[in-house]
């Protein structure tokens, strides 16, 4: 078999494609494309939550954030690698999100406005990532569905976490039960947009499904994830801002509303409430650190040179 | 792993695995003798504890506040790592310092309900760090300080605080080699890195006084075998800062060097360094007011703020 058969034949089996294996330059770019744009996910994702450890109100909850934003730093630097196994470099992939050729999820780009909202992305935010990433650990590349596991277990980790926050401040003064739904209200549906534009819109899919990077459609991850979240939502004792969500008996699963697409468009397209605040954090930190970074190389040219 | 495993896997409770760095809530000191030894100072414990948990807590907001702004991904991971590290330290300290006074007071209690001049941390700590060198040296001479001072503390007869020292040892002995690592990097690097490293050095050694100045609650508690008194921590930290300050081509200011460090010969007219100095602080530690006293900067003030806001903000908050 020629390398193309052979790579034919990886993915008709199920099997993992590795590294140094032939592999068809549109599957290598549209790899490095979606890792990286998870990598930048989890990189920019750092900074809605991160906004709250300095001001988080126990001592419990601050350890609590920090491990977990640290954990984001950790799928980030996971994710780079695995780009980097298929011919990316990590800092050129740094330079196309700071200059916007790259893009990253964009539910980054809505606003932490109170305590509850570090829950709320555990619950939702992490659940809707969860349902996306459970699949990908299956992917075909086998770099790429190593690191989804361990991120996938840390997610539902966090994604506990953020519900059992939820739990104990529903349990708290009638202000705090005020901050939970509200913070639910802001960001339920653009958890719903983070499953991508409906099938019917979703140039990349077809080819994506093929290859077997990617292996559920957009409007089929979206109502898994409505499925498993509404059981969750009563518990908790908070509502869904979707009057049309109910329980559909025929198809047993529920149905419910559309988003407001034109909104996952436009934050997309960069008009996002602070898109222009989190990429200049991240430009601000690169800059910043260019010195430090020039030093660390320079020191490690001048330890080569004396041996 | 089967994709409608996707909430099933969420269940499973019992998986410690799950976190990547180590930050499990087993406890840390299980099988740690409850109650005090013999003899020993409550008030006097309980003060001390707040002075060594405040230095941890205050400290580590510091490292909180470069999360997303590290130079390198891998500096993000490590400064939060220590800044977790030190939050933990600060947690079992206050928690300890809340048993000893025996108030019923508990670990937020003292990090969430205490203004500026209840806190006891040295005012290092509390420093906010003009750059990335900065931060570096900050926290190699507090790292290097704290180590030399929970190796001797793990040797204290309350069986609590010896515990509590032990494990931070482990942890800084890393902090001090992340550290070291970055002045060596930095000082023999670029000219550019070079001149901020030394430039940090030179900024952060002469306020490091304070650090070996004995407050009286450490001398008497050090009498008892329960404490250390830190002036006894000189010769430790002078021969560390020399060895890594040589390896780093760091030159501190003519007449000035890391085994003279807040003497006021070596930084000759620094108020810092004649207040400060142990020397003069030997004899009468009651005579340099510092933060071990509750005397601050400003810098402790804003630190508060941000840190108590919402907690103070929700009186009865569950959280």
């Amino acid at each position: 078999m020629n390398g193309e058969e052979t790579f034919a034949d990886t993915i008709a089996r199920d099997h993992r494609v590795e590294p140094r294996d032939w592999m068809p330059d549109g599957y290598r770019q549209t790899l490095i494309r979606q890792i990286a744009q998870h990598a930048h996910s989890e990189i920019i994702g750092m900074q809605p939550e991160g906004e709250w450890i300095t001001r988080a109100p126990t001592l419990r909850r601050k350890a609590i954030l920090l491990a977990k934003v640290q954990d984001e730093a950790g799928h980030g630097l996971y994710l780079y690698s695995a780009a980097e196994t298929l011919g990316a470099d990590r800092g050129d992939l740094t330079r196309r999100l700071i200059e916007g050729r790259q893009k990253y999820s964009s539910i980054f780009n809505y606003p932490t406005l109170s305590f509850a909202d570090v829950g709320v992305i555990g619950w939702l935010v992490d659940g809707a990532a969860i349902c996306n990433q459970v699949p990908l650990c299956r992917s075909s590349y086998g770099p790429y569905a190593r690191a989804m596991i361990r991120i996938c277990k840390e997610e539902s980790f966090h994604q506990r976490q953020g519900y059992e926050l939820l739990m104990t401040m529903m349990g708290g003064t009638p202000e705090q039960r005020d901050m939970v739904q509200d913070a639910v209200n802001r960001w339920w549906w653009p958890s719903l947009m983070m499953f991508g534009p409906p099938d019917g819109d979703s140039p990349n899919s077809a080819r994506s499904m093929a290859w077997k990077i990617k292996r559920h459609s957009n409007d089929e991850l979206r109502q898994r994830f409505v499925d498993m979240t509404v059981p969750q939502a009563e518990a908790l004792g908070v509502t869904l801002p979707d009057p049309q969500l109910r329980w559909n008996e025929e198809r047993s699963r529920y149905d419910f509303g559309e988003p407001e697409w034109s909104e996952l468009k436009r934050v997309i397209s960069g008009d996002g409430p602070l898109n222009r605040q989190r990429i200049e954090r991240r430009r601000q930190a690169d800059a910043d650190g260019a010195w430090v970074r020039e030093a660390a190389a320079a020191h490690a040219e001048k330890q080569r040179s004396r041996r | 792993m089967a994709f409608d495993d996707a909430y099933g896997a969420l269940t499973d409770h019992d998986d410690d695995a799950r976190w990547a760095y180590g930050t499990g809530f087993t406890d840390p000191l299980a099988g740690v003798p409850a109650g005090f030894p013999e003899g020993v100072d409550r008030a006097g414990l309980a003060a001390y504890c707040l002075m060594l948990g405040d230095d941890a807590l205050i400290m580590s907001h510091r490292l909180q506040q470069w999360v997303t702004r590290a130079p390198e991904l891998e500096d993000e991971m490590a400064l939060a790592n220590i800044g977790l590290d030190l939050l933990g330290q600060a947690r079992l300290l206050l928690a300890r310092a809340g048993e000893a006074e025996g108030a019923g007071r508990d670990e937020d209690d003292l990090a969430y309900r205490r203004d500026p001049h209840e806190f006891r941390n040295v005012r290092l700590a509390e420093r906010a760090d003009a750059d990335f060198a900065h931060l570096i040296a900050r926290l190699l001479v507090l790292t290097t300080w704290r180590l030399a001072l929970f190796d001797r503390l793990a040797g204290s007869r309350d069986p609590m605080l010896a515990a509590i020292a032990a494990k931070g040892v482990k942890e800084l002995t890393y902090h001090r080699d992340y550290a070291a690592r970055w002045t060596v990097r930095l000082g023999d690097g670029t000219a550019l890195s070079h001149e901020r490293m030394t430039a940090a050095v030179a900024e952060v050694l002469p306020p490091a006084a304070e650090l070996f100045q004995p407050h009286q609650i450490e001398l008497s508690l050090a009498a008892a075998g329960v404490a250390v008194d830190p002036a006894t921590l000189r010769a430790e930290f002078d021969t560390v800062l020399a060895e890594v300050l040589t390896t780093a081509t760091i030159d501190v200011a003519p007449g000035f060097s890391a085994t003279a460090v807040g003497s006021p010969a070596a930084t000759p007219g620094s108020p810092a360094a004649t207040a400060g100095s142990p020397a003069a602080a030997a004899g009468s530690p009651e005579t340099a007011a510092s933060g071990r006293d509750g005397e601050h900067t400003e810098a402790l003030g804003g630190i508060l703020a941000e840190m108590q806001g919402l907690a103070r903000a929700v009186p009865g908050g569950a959280w």
